[in-house]
């Protein structure tokens, strides 16, 4: 495989994948090596780090268990940005190609749709959308969905834009080729390399929204996320700084671990930019 | 005389993992003053790689790995890149293959040439935009004043070709190196901007490294010829000597693939159309608000055109002249305003979405660009298995019939399970080829199917398409910009100017005695016309 080998020739890419591996593991390794609750109390309340064995990354201001919220956190994390990113991506294909390539008044309607959600800041959206629909995990995964596809929608359209004219497509449509055919057989999979870089950013913004929205306790109070445990960190933000500096830390490797490996993958399917 | 550019057994390796390690193999080649070299030869046979390298403007990885390239005694691959400065414009100038691309869009033409004088000379700025002037009066541009202050985009192909000409040629450089600089140009444009680089050429005593793959073009300006195979020098000599009578191998099987102008004796032709086209319209419409101020486009205006069953009708034309948009609107992939396409009795022009998508598979169509015709995510057996899966076949039966036609346009059947980007350029288009034939269609529409291909791969394909074309009992329409091939494939051709057809005929009747002045322009514009009228 050759996108294989492109992939690895860059060391910031391994390094974000090996990070992306380490979160994995973290989500796959949490029920075995934290097999309660990771919201019950597990002992004295403020525990610093390092400081007790029984609690290697301490306890926060409930007396819960920062390593096993932190470990299943990564579960919520990567389960929130990963159908968030879904939920969003497809929205976007769907109407960005639509639009690009039926151009004309579908083009203008759908683009004057998108530009509509692009103006609203998207997390006033989601605070709009989370307090009319409550914040249960599922609603909080697919608000962040829905305010976060035009970016894709955007992308996808401009693909469209510069593939429905290609001479592969009029041999599509001169073969007697359905629209639908043609759009999803024969022009996406050549549109789709850019936007599967591009949902690497969506995946990362999912999982900051998910931590703001706990961070200002409006998240389902009833997971274990990492945003929560920022949430909870806030009340005693000036002394026992590592309840909220913890979580953090995760939110950042996540984050970095995703947006590296977009970044490689973006690399290696554009081989072209990479002997620059 | 002596020489003024000296390559001396020059090689320039390329980077690891291509199809060969150099891109040019001890290459030895003379220039002198006042006279016009060509190299000539197909696509990769590092005739460009020769510009470049004596501009020493190679491509990041490649690089010159022996011999000298001396210019007035002065080996190039040792100077500094400050120095290889002052020689590039000056010394040695270059003009390119698209002055579209070559020309800063945002800056007017006469900006860019006055730059000439900016960087080499201490001239006055009225010294600069009179010596600019002067340039482009002596390049022949139409209202050189007009010209000066124009930008790129509002000058015709031809103009800014020229604009380049008069910026290659502002510093009176020793050495003028065109790079394939009228391959992108009209066959009318081309043979002015041939006249004029041979008379510049004569009168200034410029010597001319002239890069083509046309050997028509090398008939008509080339005083010496050299031809490269594979990165290497396999011949050079006289034109005449080598024209007329070729050594190397390669040189006579390049040159046997040279279309001549004569049409083959013509064939008897059915007296039952099988599709006629009456009145075909279509305008463009760009700009404007609700209906004023537009400006219209007339693409096709009222063609009407016969095509006898078994018969291949050559529509011919420069760019601009309709053909494409003509062809586009046989098989509906432009809807026509007006007029009928009446295929086998069918009016085509007026089906609907729905009822044309069944018509598809009676008239089918061969692309221009092999690169660009195939899905790059589809394997070659699928592309050409589709449009039979569409109309209803089942998948197995369709990849075996597939694979038949693989055989049928002379590709391994094997090979159906490779990709796009596996096949050279000549195999993707017998892919194409095999595509359009699948459905077995009555009318095949090629669109200049050869125009992309090398010469020896455009007489191939030409030879396979006359074939099918027997074997099938096809008939063709046959859109190209070249009328050497258009002579040999042809039995009608008709003569496409502005979106009219200006002229309709057989086409021994046509090229014998073209009646429309236009045709016998275009006639008379053929590169080395009277080269190959022999053979």
């Amino acid at each position: 495989m050759d996108l294989v080998k492109l992939y690895f020739r860059s060391p910031a890419a391994v390094i974000g994948l090996v990070l992306l591996i380490l979160v994995l593991a973290m989500a796959a390794s949490a029920d075995f090596l934290y097999p309660r609750d990771p919201l019950a109390l597990a002992g004295r309340p403020l525990i610093w780090p390092f400081s007790n064995p029984r609690f290697l990354l301490g306890t926060d201001n409930s007396g819960r268990d920062i390593a096993a919220q932190i470990f299943h956190g990564a579960r919520i994390s990567l389960l929130i940005g990963g159908v968030a990113t879904v939920i969003s991506v497809m929205i976007g294909i769907t109407i960005g190609a639509l639009a690009g390539y039926y151009g004309s008044w579908v083009d203008t309607a759908l683009m004057r749709v998108t530009e509509a959600f692009q103006t609203l800041p998207n997390f006033l959206l989601l605070l709009v959308l989370v307090a009319v629909f409550g914040s249960t995990i599922t609603t909080v995964t697919v608000a962040i969905g829905i305010v976060s596809w035009p970016a894709s929608a955007r992308l996808t359209r401009a693909e469209f834009l510069s593939l429905r004219n290609r001479e592969f497509v009029q041999a599509g449509r001169t073969l007697g080729l359905k629209d639908m055919r043609l759009i999803f057989g024969e022009i996406l999979p050549n549109a789709l390399p850019p936007v599967i870089v591009y949902a690497s950013v969506v995946m990362a913004i999912a999982i900051l929204l998910e931590s703001a929205l706990a961070f200002l306790k409006l998240s389902d109070p009833n997971v274990a996320s990492w945003g929560n445990l920022i949430g909870a960190g806030r009340d005693v933000l000036r002394v026992q700084w590592y309840v909220s500096a913890i979580p953090g830390i995760a939110i950042l490797v996540t984050v970095l671990a995703v947006s590296l490996v977009g970044q490689g993958l973006n690399d290696a399917l554009n081989p072209r930019l990479k002997s620059r | 005389m002596s020489p003024i550019l000296v390559l001396d057994d020059v090689s320039v390796k390329l980077p690891a993992g291509g199809d060969r390690s150099h891109a040019m193999e001890k290459v030895s080649l003379t220039l002198a003053a006042n006279e016009i070299l060509c190299v000539v030869g197909e696509s990769g046979s590092g005739k460009s790689m020769t510009a470049n390298a004596i501009m020493r403007l190679l491509p990041g990885g490649v690089t010159i790995d022996g011999g000298q390239i001396l210019f007035e005694g002065r080996d190039l691959c040792g100077l500094g890149e400050a120095q290889m400065r002052k020689v590039r414009g000056a010394g040695i100038a270059m003009i390119f293959q698209e002055p579209m691309t070559a020309l800063n869009p945002l800056r007017s033409i006469g900006d860019q040439i006055g730059e000439m004088f900016e960087l080499h000379t201490e001239l006055s700025a009225a010294e600069i935009k009179a010596r600019t002037l002067a340039l482009l009066e002596e390049v022949r541009i139409p209202d050189p004043a007009l010209a000066f202050k124009a930008y790129p985009h509002e000058l015709s192909g031809g103009q800014r070709q020229r604009a380049m000409i008069a910026m290659a040629l502002a510093l009176d450089p020793k050495v003028l190196i065109a790079d394939e600089p009228t391959t992108a140009l009209d066959v009318t444009t081309q043979a002015q901007i041939l006249e004029l680089i041979r008379d510049l050429q004569r009168r200034k005593g410029t010597a001319v490294l002239f890069i083509t793959h046309d050997f028509g073009v090398v008939a008509e300006i080339a005083d010496r010829v050299a031809v490269m195979s594979k990165g290497e020098v396999v011949e050079q000599g006289e034109t005449q000597a080598v024209l007329g009578n070729p050594q190397h191998a390669y040189t006579r099987q390049l040159i046997a693939a040279v279309p001549p102008l004569k049409a083959p004796p013509a064939r008897p032709l059915s007296d039952e159309p099988i599709m006629t086209i009456g009145h075909v319209s279509k305008t463009y419409r760009t700009g404007g608000f609700l209906g004023r101020g537009q400006r219209i486009t007339h693409a096709v205006k009222d063609v009407s055109l016969v095509l006898p069953k078994g018969a291949t009708l050559g529509i011919v034309g420069e760019s601009g002249s309709g053909k494409s948009t003509l062809a586009r609107c046989l098989v509906r992939l432009i809807d026509p305003e007006s007029g009928e396409i009446r295929l086998n009795g069918i009016d085509l022009a007026s089906l609907s979405r729905e009822e044309m998508r069944a018509a598809t598979r009676h008239i089918q169509m061969v692309f221009q660009d092999p690169f660009a015709s195939l899905n790059p995510r589809r394997k070659a057996g699928e592309a050409v298995a589709q449009g039979l899966v569409v109309h209803g076949m089942a998948r197995p039966q369709a990849l075996a019939r597939a694979k038949e036609l693989f055989g049928l346009v002379g590709l391994d059947p094997a090979a159906t399970e490779r990709y796009p980007h596996e096949f050279s350029g000549g195999q993707r288009q017998r892919i194409g080829l095999a595509r359009a034939l699948a459905l077995e269609p009555a009318v095949l529409v090629a669109d200049e199917p050869v125009s992309a291909l090398d010469v020896s791969v455009q007489a191939q394909v030409l030879k396979l398409l006359a074939e099918l074309r027997q074997r099938l009992g096809l008939s063709i329409v046959f859109i190209t910009h070249d009328l050497r091939v258009a002579a040999q494939v042809c039995d009608l051709v008709a003569v496409m100017k502005s979106g009219e057809v200006v002229e309709a005929g057989p086409i021994g009747t046509v090229y014998g005695e073209p009646q429309h002045p236009y045709t016998q322009a275009l006639l008379a514009s053929i590169p080395g016309r009277e080269f190959g009228k022999g053979r």
